[in-house]
């Protein structure tokens, strides 16, 4: 086993990003699965909710691929500079999910718990499923199930 | 909801609008929420990647891997704060 150690504030990596892969596969299935989502926030929430609803799966899909770019973008420099990418990334999106909620709170079709259950349920739900996705192609790569 | 039964005799006693009272607790109690919520994540992020960037500078053949979990992990360990945020704009402006 061959075991090298290289500096990270130097190393960088020029080849294919993973997370813009993974981020475009959640967006795709967001996309397929929104419908259904804003239909059940729009049974329980009526328009409002249905409205609120696409909100949030914008801001969830747009939040994912802010993440992937920010990696992807930061790796191809330094993997010292991806640290801090992720980092401050973290920070820098936060206060841009709280900014595009706080400009539309007080929006005549605005519905904060439709939002916010939106929010929560989109993320964790296309996460689960990417999982699935990445447990499988790592764990058995000879059968590795299709992309979305 | 002992507690804010407490906090509006609390608040008559001291000749403060009840509703004044709620609010002001609601208002600090979303701030606690996203604050404390923002804060786990925030140490679970930046452990996460040290060790990625650690395993990727050791191993850079493995770098697609690692960088892939590591995405994930990422996603995951920020849900949490994305729960604690729901609960700030739900205590807050709802």
């Amino acid at each position: 086993m061959t075991e090298r150690q290289v500096d990270p504030m130097t190393t960088r990596f020029d080849g294919p990003a993973p997370e813009v892969g993974i981020s475009n596969d959640m967006i795709k299935r967001g996309l397929i699965v929104a419908p259904l989502l804003i239909a059940v926030c729009a049974v329980i929430w009526g328009a409002d909710g249905a409205w609120s609803s696409a909100y949030g799966i914008a801001i969830v899909l747009a939040n994912f691929a802010l993440a992937a770019g920010l990696i992807a973008g930061a790796a191809r420099i330094s993997i010292g500079l991806m640290m801090a990418a992720t980092l401050f990334g973290y920070l820098i999106r936060l206060g841009l999910i709280f900014l595009a909620v706080f400009l539309v709170k007080d929006a005549s079709w605005i519905s904060l718990p439709a939002l916010g259950s939106t929010i929560i349920v989109t993320h964790l739900g296309l996460l689960f499923w990417e999982m699935k996705f990445v447990a499988l192609s790592l764990a058995h790569p000879g059968l590795k199930p299709d992309r979305a | 909801m002992e507690a804010f039964s407490a906090l509006v005799a609390a608040a008559d006693e001291a000749g403060v609008d009840p509703a004044d009272a709620k609010n002001t607790a609601a208002a600090a109690s979303a701030g606690y929420a996203y604050g404390l919520a923002a804060i786990g994540p925030g140490i679970g992020i930046g452990y996460l990647v040290g060790k990625s960037v650690e395993a990727m500078a050791r191993q850079p053949e493995a770098a697609g891997m690692v960088r892939t979990t590591m995405f994930l992990g990422i996603a995951f360990t920020e849900a949490l704060a994305l729960i604690g945020f729901v609960v700030f704009i739900l205590l807050k402006f709802a």
